[in-house]
């Protein structure tokens, strides 16, 4: 009994982390879902975040402010990416991989050489947006909820404008977007910037969660945000178009993800095997659909010769 | 409207893959005209209209729409002049989208796409009265994905996002080509109409020479890159397959050869 009580003092902690990486899959989900391109840019540029964050904050700078910078630096970083991609003509995903590794160096820079920056609770407590905290818990989940909340409202409103429109119509058809007059090099680089945003914006908010800014914290994102948005996908498939609503599904999906995660971890797995754990259930969904169309057609063949 | 003038063009230049495909391409088309465009394989049909949308750059030469020298400009930006329908009905639409936000995205052609709302009450109720002329019922399925639509309705909605702006040139690209031959003829049927009601300039590759015959009011043969045949007006009209094959052969001294189009 006491086993199930302690099991289920995880899982505030779990939907904390859930919500935190829900904002930061909602951003992968616009390149991954919406642009069809594979940007490896988030796993440094939700670290940028972080560390600009962070480094505004321990220097006396407003919170939101810090922010908001860790946004325009997300932003900065997809804007590379784009070029990358767009005007060097460099496929997307070795383009997001060199600026990945760009921003390793940038990010040092910005924490001052230092792979590990705190925000000591002591000082700054009163002064985040979201606490480290378990204490605090309630109060935490309820304004990341309030802020994925605006930032879904947001986008839904984007993608019904008619830039948006523009932008998921790149991802659907680049024949097509080019003859509709749509500068597809244009609508892709806007759309890693404001995808790598939204992901420095999370990374912002993760490093208040963990009181911390690491040098480290983005190794493997990409493979969080993939599992969000896959798990999302699966479990509430085919349920609806609505953008808003899938949009909403990505968070749901981070959350379960955190959920199993917490529980595994829980259950007694080594932390070390945590990251060949994300790669193979993201392998596994991926790989699933997949399989089936393969085993659908064979068994139609043997039907067909029989 | 449309001015070719001594086009160049090469694939693969310097490689074992070399093809000269254009060497000293020249067509005028006049306000209206609505051209069918008939040849063998390889003929440079394809390419040609490509050329025009600008999908790739030319080697020499100049392209001039309504009095502007297009040729260097990119395929977006030559959009505005261009309504523009491919040989494979998936190329023209967007599968994941409503119909109505592929028509919404053809409606903001030509001017910048800012952050206003894209489809409204008023835009929506346009779309309905468009797609209500196409005859296909298509008016009660604008929030149906593009995908889920069969080709023959995917490409009645291309040709209707083609002309919507009223552009100056349309380009057709063997459109019905991917069609049974009753969706083709009514494909066929939507064309006419739309290049007549917007008074259109059209330029129409077909593999069908008894469509190139009855559609348009002038038809342009192509062999090896050249335009071999040019007949308009009356002469247009009285023309019969045999009559075309025959002209054919003698203007190029080869038989006509497009697998597709003998067997139709």
């Amino acid at each position: 009994m006491d086993i199930l009580l302690n099991w289920v003092e995880t899982l505030p902690g779990a939907v904390g982390q859930g919500l935190v990486w829900g904002l930061m899959a909602i951003g992968l989900y616009i390149t991954f879902k919406v642009l069809d391109l594979a940007d490896l840019t988030v796993d440094g540029s939700i670290c940028t975040g972080a560390a600009v964050c962070t480094m505004l904050l321990t220097n006396g700078v407003n919170i939101y402010i810090a922010m908001l910078a860790a946004l325009v630096a997300g932003m900065l970083a997809g804007l590379v990416t784009g070029l990358l991609h767009t005007l060097l003509g460099i496929p997307a995903i070795l383009a997001g991989i060199l600026t990945q590794l760009m921003l390793w160096s940038v990010n040092l820079i910005v924490m001052d050489g230092r792979a590990n920056v705190a925000i000591s609770r002591f000082e700054y407590g009163d002064k985040v947006l979201i606490s480290a905290g378990s204490t605090e818990i309630w109060t935490t989940l309820a304004i990341l909820a309030g802020v994925i909340a605006v930032a879904i409202a947001v986008l839904y409103w984007f993608f019904g404008t008619e830039m948006g429109m523009s932008l998921r119509s790149t991802g659907c058809n680049l024949e097509m977007s080019r003859a509709q007059g749509i500068n597809t090099n244009f609508t892709k680089v806007f759309g890693l910037a404001l995808s790598n945003g939204v992901v420095a914006f999370a990374g912002s908010l993760l490093a208040q969660q963990q009181g911390a800014a690491d040098i480290n914290m983005g190794r493997g994102a990409i493979v969080i945000g993939l599992a969000a948005v896959i798990v999302g996908e699966a479990l509430f498939q085919k349920k609806t178009t609505n953008f808003a609503i899938r949009l909403i599904f990505v968070v749901c999906g981070a959350i379960i993800y955190w959920f199993v995660f917490q529980t595994v971890i829980f259950l007694g797995l080594p932390s070390e095997y945590l990251k060949m754990l994300s790669a193979l259930v993201v392998a596994l969904f991926l790989g699933v659909p997949y399989m089936k169309k393969y085993v659908i057609k064979k068994k139609k063949n043997k039907k067909k010769e029989a | 409207m449309l001015e070719i003038k001594n086009i160049y063009k090469t694939f693969n230049e310097g490689t074992i893959n070399e093809k000269k495909v254009f060497e000293g391409l020249s067509l005028t088309l006049e306000e209206g005209d609505f051209v069918t465009v008939i040849g063998g394989n390889g003929a440079g049909k394809s390419t040609m209209l490509n050329i025009v949308a600008g999908a790739y750059p030319v080697d020499d030469g100049e392209i001039i729409i309504d009095g502007v020298d297009v040729t260097n400009l990119p395929e977006y930006k030559r959009a505005k002049f261009i309504g523009r329908v491919f040989q494979d009905p998936r190329m023209g639409t967007a599968s994941d989208m409503w119909v109505e936000e592929n028509m919404s995205v053809a409606d903001s052609r030509g001017h910048n796409r800012g952050v206003r709302w894209a489809i409204r009450g008023k835009d929506r109720e346009r779309y309905r009265e468009q797609l209500k002329l196409l005859d296909l019922g298509l008016e009660d399925r604008l929030t149906t994905k593009m995908g889920l639509l069969s080709g023959g309705q995917r490409q009645a909605i291309t040709l209707l996002m083609a002309a919507m702006k009223k552009p100056k040139l349309l380009l057709l690209d063997e459109h019905t080509a991917a069609l049974d031959p009753k969706t083709a003829a009514k494909v066929l049927e939507i064309t006419d109409k739309l290049v007549k009601e917007n008074k259109l300039t059209a330029l129409m590759v077909t593999h069908n020479m008894r469509d190139a015959i009855a559609h348009g009011n002038r038809i342009i043969m192509m062999n090896a890159g050249k335009i071999v045949l040019d007949i308009k007006g009356e002469e247009k009209q009285k023309l019969t397959v045999e009559a075309l094959l025959a002209k054919f052969t003698e203007a190029s001294g080869a038989e006509f050869t497009n697998d597709r189009a003998l067997l139709s």
